[in-house]
């Protein structure tokens, strides 16, 4: 166990030099710029309507709510970039450039390389989530003066997404090489915000199958599950025609994860590096 | 001698010393090891044992195979059948690799890391509590001394190759598995790993040398073993392995090779020639050179 530590540091370290924290934090200021920008020019045209009288609809909770929400999930690619740019070449791809066999001929045990790659990764891409998040939320209070209705659980939750998908990142770098892993990562995030969108459209259409569609996806895909049920939390208490308003909003896919979430994302994670581990195991290097 | 001896723990506890062979065990014994990648087969029945300070050379043609009993040996690659042990432990268990130093063919350390790094990140993995005198000798037994705080991209093939032998070293292993150490090598760099591996061989270390430098396995190791399409077709001293070509004579009359005569029969064939009156300039027992019996070993099984 103790060799965890060094080998999540020693994978840091290999980012570092590679510059995917440069590449990520240009990324980053530049969109928390960009937002900031947004939300000011947003809110200085939506305040002077306040409240819509024929509607009832707040308009600045509306505006802040949805840009709030398209930030998070900016967010969450930005975490999603990062997770995998730190996972995607874990297995095969080290060892490919042949940096990961004098490791695994120590006596550490390839599960401890695995878990302590994902441990690094979690360690950088959680806090990371959650301070972009952080920033957007006091971005758009002090342009706007909304505040999201929950603040912790949605950042923790988005947090929580990109372990997922460092989780899964790190599973796919045991069969493919770096940029097939890279590649199929990305995918797999595109065909979980599809699914919540389907399932957005399935709502305003009433049709049951693509709301079941969406609710299988965001199962097998619980980083999807994590952002939605982070969405719905930001407006949680707001009621009347904003809430209607909001849900028919453009950052879609708003949905309560229920109770058990949690407890499906971590049975959801252990498995995820359960697996992994089992076939790395396996694997002939 | 018990593990208690060597690690200072309760004389009346056995406890687990990570770089203590079994005392009966070979630091490598290859048992029936069959490898098979698909349908094609890698080894096929190969056995072999390497003593604790002996030095063993493993020669063979591209894909005979070499490199996969070395990686069995190291846990990277699961045998299909048979049984690889180090020191007594099933290869690829945590016990195998406390008691294993190993340089892949292709290996890469970070670049941005300095010398000492890469075996201080060793040493931690290993587990060895060397410190810094620990990276000091190594550096200094592969004459890198002097490249200590030099990073990895600094340096030439060869010293990097050099580093990875320090590495392969840290945490004192019973058993070193080199697989072609010497490939990039300049004659200089060749000398210093001989002169390294006659120093581990004096240490009790037992090495695996896969090699396709002939000569360097000739000049340094114990023993030989050739193997082709999986299997082991010669294996003994370098001396064994060599078969006699025959007496060489030089008279006032020429050279006269006796192919049949060998080394015993020099000094009654030199006797008969003097008692002829003859005058003998010079006599050669010939036998086959390494890479003559290699060769042949190998034309032998590989058509």
């Amino acid at each position: 166990m103790n060799a965890i530590p060094i080998i999540a540091l020693y994978a840091l370290r290999e980012a570092v030099r590679r510059k995917v924290f440069i590449v990520v934090l240009v990324l980053t200021a530049a969109f928390l710029v960009l937002y900031w920008l947004g939300t000011d020019f947003a809110f200085e045209e939506t305040q002077q309507f306040g409240v819509d009288s024929e509607t009832g609809i707040e308009v600045d909770v509306l505006a802040g709510a949805t840009l709030f929400g398209l930030a998070m999930f900016a967010t969450l690619f930005l975490g999603t970039v990062l997770a995998v740019f730190l996972t995607l070449g874990a297995v095969r791809g080290d060892a490919e450039r042949g940096l990961l066999q004098p490791l695994v001929v120590r006596p550490v045990g390839r599960s401890t390389v695995l878990v302590a790659r994902l441990v690094g990764a979690a360690a950088v891409c959680a806090p990371y989530v959650f301070a972009v998040y952080a920033a957007a939320a006091v971005i758009t209070r002090s342009t706007g003066g909304w505040w999201p209705d929950r603040f912790l659980v949605p950042g923790l939750e988005l947090a929580a997404a990109v372990v997922i998908i460092a989780a899964l990142s790190l599973l796919g770098s045991v069969f493919l090489s770096s940029i097939a892993n890279g590649i199929a990562i990305f995918m797999v995030f595109g065909a979980g915000l599809v699914a919540g969108l389907l399932g957005q459209i399935g709502e305003a259409l009433n049709s049951e199958t693509l709301q079941s569609v969406a609710r299988y996806a965001s199962r097998a895909l619980p980083f999807e599950a994590l952002y939605q049920d982070g969405l719905y939390r930001i407006t949680e208490d707001t009621v009347g025609f904003t809430r209607f308003a909001l849900s028919l909003g453009p950052f879609g896919g708003a949905q309560v994860g229920g109770d058990m979430l949690p407890l499906w994302t971590a049975g959801y994670l252990v498995a995820v590096v359960g697996v992994a581990m089992l076939a790395f195991a396996r694997r002939d290097l | 001698m018990s593990f208690a001896d060597t690690t200072g723990a309760d004389p009346g506890r056995v406890s687990f010393s990570p770089v203590q062979c079994f005392p009966v065990a070979p630091a490598l014994q290859v048992t029936d090891l069959s490898k098979r990648y698909g349908r094609v087969p890698a080894l096929d029945g190969v056995s072999l044992a390497v003593e604790e300070g002996e030095l063993v050379g493993l020669l063979g043609p591209n894909g005979a195979g070499k490199s996969t009993l070395v990686k069995i040996a190291c846990g990277l690659i699961r045998p299909t059948g048979g049984r690889a042990e180090i020191c007594g432990a099933r290869a690829g268990s945590p016990r195998a690799r406390a008691a294993l130093g190993y340089l892949a063919e292709l290996f890469r350390f970070p670049d941005w890391y300095r010398a000492e790094e890469v075996l201080d990140l060793h040493q931690r993995l290993a587990g060895s509590s060397g410190g810094a005198g620990e990276r000091a000798e190594l550096l200094d037994l592969v004459s890198l001394a002097e490249a200590r705080t030099r990073k990895v991209e600094a340096m030439s093939k060869g010293m990097q190759q050099r580093l990875g032998l320090a590495q392969a070293l840290v945490g004192s292993p019973r058993m070193l598995l080199l697989d072609e150490p010497t490939s990039a090598l300049d004659p200089a760099g060749r000398r210093i790993v001989r002169e390294l591996l006659e120093t581990l061989r004096g240490r009790g270390i037992g090495v695996l040398l896969n090699s396709h430098l002939l000569s360097e396995v000739e000049l340094v190791c114990d023993r030989v073993v050739i193997i082709a399409k999986g299997r082991v077709v010669a294996a003994g001293s370098p001396d064994d392995l060599s078969r006699p070509r025959g007496v060489e004579i030089e008279t006032e009359q020429g050279v006269r090779l006796l192919p049949d005569a060998g080394r015993k029969d020099v000094p009654r064939i030199v006797a008969d020639l003097v008692a002829r009156g003859e005058r003998v300039y010079g006599v050669r027992a010939l036998s086959t050179t390494l890479e003559e019996t290699y060769l042949q070993a190998v034309e032998e099984h590989t058509g």
